[in-house]
């Protein structure tokens, strides 16, 4: 158990390194659709909130049902505005 | 069965790499579309593979909550127009929390207390989930003005906020460690509760023109909240995507704070605004201001070799980017140069001006920051401010005693002619006098801006 947590930290930790070298230099012009895009991504609670919803505890079923409304929201409709907003942006 | 979970942290994995990748093609113009088409095939597969674990006994729920959410989703994506979308992205971050605060409360009621590790990443899930929604919803409240965007401060403020953080700090305690002043449901619905409670006194005193700062922490915030949730439940691709978004709001939260040269704990925790009334400058004479009409503006316009266009908040308001557009054209025609000028907090969050102009069919390439024009400002023939305000203010150079004294701006005053597009002289949104307005080479086109820059395209349409 330990182990596993200090294993979960590791991958924490270089994953936020990571994610501040990814985004330093995006221009300002994108960040509105970066901002929407990450939202999206922050949806991926989606994937535990799918399992608690297909348990068989009652009280999990009902929170994690809710999870699933409320995360597919994210993820759907983040996608989906930041591809249209996306779409918007052209060079002549 | 050893093998499905092989399989799926295999698929975990390549989902990562596709949200990193994704995200890195989020960076450039060029790339973005596709980027964001990797990141949310990064999602899809995550989501199908999560759909064939073995632990699942019923796929009813779930099939009736993805339904519905997804329909949610695809009609709020569709039918948003893009002058909303800072409420928009304010309300699916905090949908995105309420999520990872359900998935959290949704283990607490099945886990074994006695795993101090558990309780402490689902005491976090919760905490910063619920943070996040109601922090958002007042967000949402504030951008869609049914609540006052007005930072709202009252008497004994850090009193009642200290209380509140020693009382989350007690629950979080017994959560771990304790476990018997309180039962285990009551510790859950009083953790949720006081959280609710946080996000609304965090959002509630940041000003309007704040939100740019708020909206991309709480964005951060809703990655934390799915990372966290990613240790409740020992999952490697809801950390990596969490702090993914975690750090990348944090970025976008730091350079919001530096276009407004100012700390991220002034921007929380000052009520900016509210106190500019004592600040020097309202008593001086400011001298008077110079109208013109859009019929003599358009002459000077007509003889200009370089405009530059200044939006704001104003110009979302009034709903002008349209007209604006074919202004620009109607300009560059007349042989013209014309770029638009944005300030990194113009609007309500970050890159609205940029996204509002791209929907008016503005090529992107014309769109410049406040570093590149400065430099040239002198050779402008014309600047047109429209809606635009405390982000073209010259106290912020010349006047130490304001509010925003060291905040970058975009330095219009330094060009040969400003028209001003105002409604009327009342101040702009952080309740600011503006200098700029009585300049001897600045004329204010007083009125709607949509109508004032419509007349100017009917003026060259002649």
């Amino acid at each position: 158990m330990e182990s596993q947590i200090i294993l979960l930290i590791f991958i924490l930790v270089l994953s936020i390194f990571l994610g501040v070298e990814l985004i330093t230099k995006v221009p300002s012009t994108l960040h509105t659709p970066l901002m929407s895009g990450a939202n999206a991504i922050s949806g991926i609670t989606l994937v535990g909130a799918i399992l608690s919803s297909g348990s068989s505890e009652i009280m999990t079923i009902a929170l994690g049902t809710a999870a699933v409304f409320f995360a597919s929201i994210n993820v759907v409709g983040g996608y989906l505005v930041t591809n249209r907003m996306l779409g918007m942006f052209k060079k002549k | 069965m050893m093998d499905i979970s092989i399989l799926v942290n295999l698929i975990y994995i390549a989902a990562s790499i596709l949200f990193i990748v994704g995200l890195k093609m989020l960076g450039s113009p060029d790339t973005a579309r596709q980027g964001n088409f990797l990141s949310s095939s990064g999602m899809l597969i995550a989501v199908v593979i999560t759909l064939l674990d073995q632990s699942i006994i019923d796929y009813r729920f779930i099939a009736g909550a993805l339904l519905a959410g997804s329909v949610v989703g695809y009609f709020a994506a569709t039918k948003v127009q893009m002058t909303s979308m800072p409420e928009m992205v304010a309300i699916f971050n905090g949908f995105g929390g309420i999520a990872s605060l359900l998935v959290g409360s949704a283990e607490y009621v099945v886990s074994s207390l006695n795993n101090p590790a558990l309780m402490g990443a689902i005491y976090m899930t919760v905490l910063i989930g619920g943070l996040t929604f109601t922090g958002s919803l007042v967000a949402y409240g504030k951008l869609s003005e049914v609540i006052s965007g007005k930072p709202f401060l009252y008497k004994g403020q850090q009193f009642v906020n200290a209380i509140l953080l020693l009382a989350i700090l007690i629950v979080g305690i017994n959560m771990l460690f304790i476990q018997g002043m309180i039962s285990p449901n009551q510790t859950l619905i009083l953790l949720i509760t006081l959280s609710f409670l946080l996000g609304i006194l965090f959002v509630i005193p940041i000003g309007g023109a704040d939100m740019p700062v708020v909206i991309a922490l709480l964005n951060s915030f809703s990655g934390l909240a799915a990372c966290a949730a990613g240790f409740v439940i020992t999952n490697n691709v809801l950390i990596v995507a969490g702090s993914l978004v975690g750090a990348s709001g944090l970025i976008l939260t730091n350079i919001m704070c530096k276009a407004m040269n100012r700390s991220l704990a002034n921007v929380l925790f000052s009520g900016f605004g509210a106190v500019s009334d004592t600040s020097t400058g309202t008593g001086e004479e400011q001298g008077e201001v110079s109208p013109i009409n859009a019929q003599d503006a358009y002459l000077i316009l007509e003889a200009a070799s370089s405009v530059l266009i200044v939006p704001g908040y104003g110009m979302a308001v009034a709903q002008a980017q349209h007209a604006v557009r074919e202004l620009g054209e109607l300009l560059e025609a007349n042989g013209a140069e014309v770029k638009y000028a944005i300030h990194p907090v113009a609007g309500r969050m970050p890159g609205h001006m940029n996204v509002l102009l791209a929907e008016a069919n503005v090529s992107y390439d014309v769109l410049v920051e406040p570093e590149d024009v400065n430099p040239i400002m002198e050779t402008v023939d014309v600047c047109m401010v429209i809606g635009a305000n405390d982000v073209v203010n010259p106290d912020a150079k010349e006047n130490q005693g304001s509010p925003i004294y060291g905040m970058p701006i975009i330095e219009v005053d330094n060009s040969k002619t400003v028209f001003v597009l105002k409604r009327s002289m009342a101040s702009g949104f952080a309740g600011i006098q503006n200098p700029l307005f009585f300049k001897s080479n600045t004329r204010m086109l007083f009125g709607d801006a949509k109508e004032t820059v419509s007349t100017l395209v009917s003026e060259f349409k002649g």
